[in-house]
């Protein structure tokens, strides 16, 4: 399957299916069932197979005919995290049953694993799933959910067996989030708006069959997980001044104003700095495509949290008086992160999160440093002992 | 463009590590610094007739091995990896040059290694538009040609060159090395060594007139920009797989000192900078490859990120080495020398930040 072929391929779906005509959804649908949503994934769960270097092939070809898209900011935990991961453990009939609805938005995702007692130590988590009849019940709370309030299901990691270590006592779920034990509530963040959510399960019932992968090998499924949320964040190919770097290169350009000649070089800086980050993401990409391990996706990640922080807080300072100003502490419910059409202030303070969310750049450093590198392992005096000794 | 090495690249490198790995251990480069020959003439010819890597930018028309400047910088960073003491930097500008001015004959002679040209210019040259003037032209009404007067200062690879280009008043020439006086210069890097050269009325032959010198010269130096980046790149490389290494083995407190998380940190944000270095240094070679029209900001945006990225990684080497890498008989500082040296070559890292700025519309 080459690039030709796929362009062939769109334009003859385009033909049947002439996207100013029909209902959005069924657009989607249509699209996903030939196979051009995801081209890498396999026939019959909206791919043909093919290489994913090929994807922007398909999504360049659509964009141009003016098709609707599938929103993929609303979708995102969906798109980057459930999905390779149902793709990876699920059962066929899992498949089947989640993929679709989840590319064409028809039911939005999200995850529930950090818990306020298990933060960068994930395994610590304490939520409880207990066997009962033909499935399992599940106690506990999570945190920092984005798009709790907007999901259908929820991928979750759920302890199953407090009797071993921590590691090897998890299960991992998928979660339908409007069980009646399920509540959300918001949690406002330093921004005054509310990405992101508490979740508290109580009683919440969860059938056998919503189990990906086998009892006390949820760990290991949640890796699938958090190695597609690293490429996920800092990720993917964005031309040259696509990100904060942008804003601020053409404050400087409009406004003669505010500049001084320390600045310029400390502005030069960040541009480059930008510019290594887009270039080694574009590099990352390319690995990927090919199907090469992708380690790089945690230089990129580490790399764009520092960025997006200095950049952010260089530009208040460059606004000077203005930096003193805020847009608005108003209680929101975004789905996505603004950046573009905010203040500068939103963006120093949500830039904040960029070093925390999807693994801290300490917990980041560990793994670049033992296996990238091999440096010897952090101690672990918790390792070998059954969760349920473990202080707390 | 791809940033990715293809296999050909792959195969390339490891002829090249091969060779430098058996002729060029650092223990021989270390003792090649003390003595009376600072250039390893017999390796630059094995590397650059024997296994071609002279050709490698050079179209098969005019004698080259019709690679390109990808698989030339692929070479720039295993010999920065071995801080190996030939001449490649200064060939590959005057190849560069010749290859902006056309001149074919002395084009086959170079590309096939026979002879090696070196650009007469001050390695700290930095980015801007006019070529460094460093000779004037006396008593062109000699049939077979003009004769230089002049000088120039800290040029290097002048010592391992057959010829050299020097920038006049009104073209570019070629003059015979044997003819100019080359006075060696104790340089910061001991492996690639710096001469001040002089000319008194040397018989030279113009390659190029005053219309053409500005175009050379801006070739030769982009070229020398790109592949510096790529030896900044192997630098840098070297310094941290060989402190990760080191790390992992010595023990205080009874344990690794690779185990402490705060020399865990700060390796793997070399190992950050580092995997953005290759990436960057990629692109530029990709540039100067493709004759892409991004490259100028690439070579600027390459000197501006690896020349850093190479001086850190060596001072972090030094530094978790300790005491042992203070010594002249660790490897150490054979490496920082090359890194800081480098970081001026063909301009700091400001003042491509400085040009960058004005190729991206970025003003003071």
């Amino acid at each position: 399957m080459d690039a030709t072929e796929l362009r062939e391929r769109v334009r003859a779906f385009l033909r049947d299916h002439d996207p100013a005509t029909m209902d959005r959804l069924e657009f989607l649908r249509a699209r996903f069932d030939a196979g051009l949503a995801w081209i890498s994934y396999p026939p019959a769960l909206g791919g043909l197979g093919a290489p994913r270097s090929l994807q922007p092939v398909v999504d360049d070809e659509f964009a141009a005919a003016g098709a609707p898209d599938n929103d993929p900011m609303r979708i995102a935990i969906g798109l980057g995290m459930a999905a390779p991961t149902i793709l990876r453990h699920g059962t066929d009939e899992q498949r089947r049953r989640w993929l679709r609805p989840l590319w064409t938005g028809e039911e939005v995702w999200c995850q529930l694993f950090s818990e306020p007692g298990a933060g960068s130590d994930l395994a610590a988590l304490g939520t409880r799933a207990v066997r009962q009849d033909d499935g399992w019940t599940v106690d506990g709370q999570k945190v920092w959910t984005s798009l709790a309030h907007e999901a259908r299901w929820a991928i979750l990691i759920a302890r199953t067996d407090p009797s071993l270590p921590k590691h090897q006592g998890i299960t991992y779920f998928v979660c339908d989030m409007t069980d009646p034990g399920v509540e959300v509530r918001p949690l406002r963040q330093i921004t005054g708006e509310a990405e992101f959510n508490e979740v508290f399960l109580t009683g919440v019932r969860i059938p056998d069959a919503h189990r990906l992968g086998e009892v006390g090998e949820g760990w290991r499924v949640a890796q699938t997980t958090l190695m597609n949320e690293r490429v996920a964040i800092g990720g993917g190919a964005v031309p040259r001044e696509g990100g904060f770097i942008g804003v601020v290169a053409n404050t400087w350009r409009s406004r003669p104003e505010l500049r001084s000649p320390g600045q310029l070089d400390a502005l030069m800086r960040l541009w480059v700095s930008a510019e290594a980050g887009r270039l080694t993401a574009q590099r990352l990409g390319e690995q990927l495509a090919t199907g090469q391990p992708g380690f790089e996706g945690s230089a990129v990640k580490y790399a764009y949290a520092k960025l997006n922080q200095e950049i952010s807080g260089f530009e208040l300072e460059l606004l000077g008086e203005e930096g003193l100003r805020y847009d608005d502490y108003t209680m929101r419910r975004p789905t996505g992160v603004p950046w573009q059409e905010r203040s500068p202030g939103y963006r120093y303070l949500r830039a904040k999160g960029n070093s925390i969310e999807g693994g801290t750049s300490e917990i980041l450093a560990n793994i670049i440093a033992e296996r990238v590198l091999g440096l010897p392992p952090e101690i672990r005096v918790d390792k070998d002992v059954p969760w349920k000794d473990l202080p707390r | 463009m791809t940033l990715l090495y293809s296999e050909v690249e792959e195969e390339l490198r490891g002829a090249v590590r091969r060779l430098l790995t058996d002729r060029a251990p650092w223990t021989a480069v270390l003792k090649r610094t003390e003595s009376d020959e600072p250039y390893d003439h017999a390796l630059w010819r094995t590397l650059a007739a024997e296994i071609g890597t002279a050709a490698l930018p050079v179209p098969e028309k005019l004698g080259g091995a019709g690679a390109s400047w990808r698989e030339a910088a692929v070479v720039a960073e295993e010999l920065g990896r071995a801080v190996a003491p030939v001449p490649y930097l200064g060939a590959a500008m005057a190849t560069a040059a010749l290859l902006a001015i056309a001149d074919d004959d002395l084009l086959r002679q170079v590309s096939a290694g026979e002879r090696t040209a070196v650009l007469a210019t001050p390695l700290s040259t930095g980015p801007g538009a006019a070529p460094p003037v460093s000779a004037r032209v006396d008593g062109d009404t000699r049939v077979d040609g003009d004769t230089l007067t002049g000088a120039v200062t800290s040029v290097a690879d002048a010592l391992a060159a057959d010829v050299l280009f020097v920038i006049a008043g009104d073209g570019l020439y070629a003059v015979e090395a044997a003819a100019a006086t080359r006075t060696p210069v104790l340089s910061l890097d001991l492996t690639r060594r710096l001469a001040d050269v002089s000319f008194e009325g040397v018989p030279a032959r113009r390659l190029a007139g005053r219309d053409a010198v500005g175009p050379a010269w801006a070739a030769a130096w982009r070229a020398g920009a790109v592949l510096l980046a790529s030896e900044q790149l192997g630098i840098a490389e070297w310094c941290l797989s060989t402190t990760v290494e080191y790390v992992k083995t010595r023990h205080q407190f009874g344990r690794p000192v690779g185990s402490f998380q705060a020399l865990k940190h700060r390796l793997a944000e070399l190992w950050v900078a580092v995997t953005q270095a290759r990436a960057v240094a990629r692109y530029a070679a990709g540039c100067l490859a493709d004759g892409d029209p991004d490259l100028a900001v690439a070579a600027s945006l390459a000197q501006a990120h690896c020349g850093p990225v190479a001086v850190r990684a060596a001072e972090e080497c030094v530094q978790l080495h300790g005491g042992i890498a203070m010594t002249w008989e660790h490897p150490a500082h054979l490496y920082l020398k090359r890194a800081k040296s480098d970081a001026i070559a063909l301009g700091t890292a400001e003042r491509h930040r400085a040009t960058l700025a004005g190729l991206v519309d970025i003003p003071s």
